[in-house]
């Protein structure tokens, strides 16, 4: 997908003797949105803060389009950001907010009028130019912050977590409205996030973060069928991670029961952890599964009933649209493709990991 | 609550009447007629007129303003520039040098006086208009700070990074929106700092040179010889220039406010 816009080679940076990145290698393509997923702490903002130049690393170096640009202060770099309490200059007006980099790189009147209406059109705030900031939602903040950094034309557009102020619904909103302005423009997106749903919705790359690793990098759909760790399948949503046995190629042994699976390599008869999405497990009558247990707790959740069951020894978590009785006797069943195998963690180091957030 | 009312009201009456009747006397004795100092024998403005006409003390009044101007500019860009600064400062140091900030602000005047005049005898400066400039800027300085800091701590780092951001070069992210950001704040603390600078004597006796007066000094001097009423139209006219001075100042401070309350919503 297009050639490398960005590359971070083995950055390490470090504050107060906490390391933050440990040799950190990224390499970001033209025309993608890419989204930085993690728990705080986790490097994704410092990852961001090195890549628009407010912050440089101890170690390693930064790439734009070939050229080192480590060195490079953050106002020589062709690129913008929209920071995450939008920083607008509260002593102009929308306008005079939008024109800022245009009149800094002394564009011509015109240019810079024909540039203000249409990236006010394109954040669907026409007619907002002489308003105050203060006048403004936090929403249309955010879009202005958007505009004000567009209309320099980037070639790459920092976001740091943008909609972390936002209610749930205009969240939602601004999501979609991202993702258009994203293909509308062509421009690559680096897109700092700690909500899993924002970044499964809008990215098409996803870089799973935790202690300044990278646990996990690929499509969103990837990311959330195959985590390849236990801290990826938890941190992406809900997660069974139950202890199983590779029998063989396509056959999983887990609490004692055989289920068919689809993946192959991993050996025979070597322990594996096994990763189910709550939503993928099935209910049978009793005996018609291949686990019997009975049903513990049920929650309403909206969308889904959450219901907890206890089969085999271990307690699942289950989302269902469909409720069942606390104590009913049921029996558990997984289709073959919604059964996820990792290797066990092989070291306590790779352990810690998983449990450190 | 409410039966205590009348007791609040006089209450209030008397704080107002102890703070306020001296000065109002010394006012109303300023358009007094006569020369008394307790009978009033009519309204008249003589004593404005023979003091507008008093050569020195139009040359002392000249000389308040020049210094009080001249310290409040050079104390405000000095005190401006540290707020600036503070931010990007090791928090050790930085929590010490807001520590030292606040000593002069203690600090007696009379201690602060003495000590400037003996650091400019033992340093062989001889005493004139300037080291009185240079004592109104050293004990200017820590009002400039203390009215400037808010504003750079609420405005934080990101409005200046936004303005790298978006191709500004260092310079132009202060002139651009730094300062414009903190101005009210930089307002009021060079309408203090003139305030402070017209309101001293203390400092002032002790730093200036032979002959330089201003209208603190010469008022004192005067009340020594004898009080003339010329000195109550003065120190009429200082009060309201000090008073007016100082409500603007707090009406710039209240705009920066209300700025603030209305960015959090």
């Amino acid at each position: 997908m297009g050639k490398a816009l960005i590359e971070l080679k083995n950055i390490t940076k470090s504050y107060d003797g906490v390391t933050v990145l440990d040799d950190f290698n990224l390499t970001v393509n033209e025309n993608e949105f890419i989204t930085l997923l993690g728990p705080s702490g986790c490097g994704k903002t410092t990852t961001l803060r090195i890549i628009g130049g407010f912050e440089k690393p101890d170690e390693g170096r930064v790439f734009f389009e070939g050229q080192d640009i480590t060195e490079l202060p953050p106002n020589k770099r062709n690129l913008n950001t929209v920071f995450q309490k939008y920083a607008l200059f509260p002593h102009m007006n929308i306008e005079e907010n939008i024109a800022f980099g245009l009149k800094i790189s002394k564009k011509s009147k015109d240019y810079i009028r024909d540039k203000i209406d249409y990236a006010l059109k394109l954040v669907n705030l026409d007619g907002f130019g002489k308003r105050s900031i203060d006048s403004l939602s936090g929403g249309q903040q955010q879009r202005i912050a958007i505009a004000r950094a567009i209309v320099n034309e980037p070639k790459l557009l920092l976001l740091d977590e943008p909609l972390g102020a936002l209610d749930l619904k205009l969240r939602q909103e601004m999501q979609y409205e991202l993702i258009r302005l994203k293909n509308e423009l062509g421009i690559t997106f680096i897109y700092v996030t700690h909500d899993q749903e924002e970044a499964l919705t809008m990215s098409d790359k996803v870089v799973v973060m935790n202690q300044g690793y990278i646990q996990q990098m690929g499509t969103p759909e990837n990311i959330y069928n195959e985590p390849e760790n236990a801290f990826v399948a938890t941190f992406i949503g809900d997660s069974n991670i139950v202890p199983g046995t590779m029998v063989k190629d396509r056959l999983v042994n887990i609490l004692g029961a055989d289920f068919p699976c689809v993946d192959e390599g991993f050996g025979e008869n070597k322990p594996v952890d096994v990763v189910i999405r709550p939503e993928d497990v099935i209910f049978r009558a009793p005996g018609e599964g291949r686990i019997d247990g009975e049903v513990s707790h049920i929650i309403f959740k909206g969308m889904h009933y959450e219901m907890e069951a206890m089969a085999g020894g271990f307690e699942w978590l289950i989302q269902g649209t469909k409720p069942y009785e606390v104590g009913e006797k049921i029996s558990i069943d997984v289709d073959p493709f919604n059964i996820q195998i990792m290797n066990k963690p092989e070291s306590e180091d790779e352990e810690a990991i998983k449990f450190d957030e | 609550m409410k039966k205590h009312g009348a007791l609040r009201v006089i209450y209030l009456v008397l704080i107002i009447i102890f703070l306020y009747a001296p000065i109002f006397t010394l006012m109303v004795l300023s358009f007094n007629e006569g020369k008394s100092m307790g009978k009033w024998t009519g309204f008249s403005l003589r004593w404005y007129a023979s003091m507008f006409s008093d050569e020195e003390i139009m040359e002392a009044l000249g000389n308040t303003v020049f210094i009080a101007l001249v310290s409040a500019l050079v104390s405000t860009v000095i005190g401006t520039a540290v707020c600036i600064a503070l931010p990007r400062m090791n928090k050790k140091i930085r929590d010490a040098f807001l520590a030292l900030n606040n000593i002069p602000l203690l600090n007696a005047d009379i201690v602060t006086g003495l000590s400037l005049m003996l650091a400019f005898v033992a340093f062989g400066v001889s005493l004139s208009m300037g080291t009185v400039i240079l004592s109104h800027i050293t004990f200017c300085i820590p009002y400039v700070i203390l009215s400037v800091r808010p504003r750079v701590k609420q405005l934080g780092n990101t409005g200046y990074e936004a303005a790298l951001d978006l191709g500004a070069t260092p310079g132009q992210a202060l002139f651009k929106v730094i300062l414009p950001e903190i101005r009210p704040g930089i307002t009021a603390g060079f309408l203090m700092a003139f305030t402070m600078s017209v309101d001293d004597f203390i400092v002032t006796h002790f730093t200036r040179g032979a002959g330089v007066n201003t209208l603190s000094t010469l008022i004192y001097g005067q009340v020594r010889i004898g009080i003339r009423p010329t000195v109550y139209a003065l120190s009429t006219i200082v009060f309201v220039t000090v008073l007016i001075v100082l409500v603007l100042a707090n009406v710039f401070q209240g705009k920066g406010a209300r700025a603030r309350q209305g960015k959090r919503i």
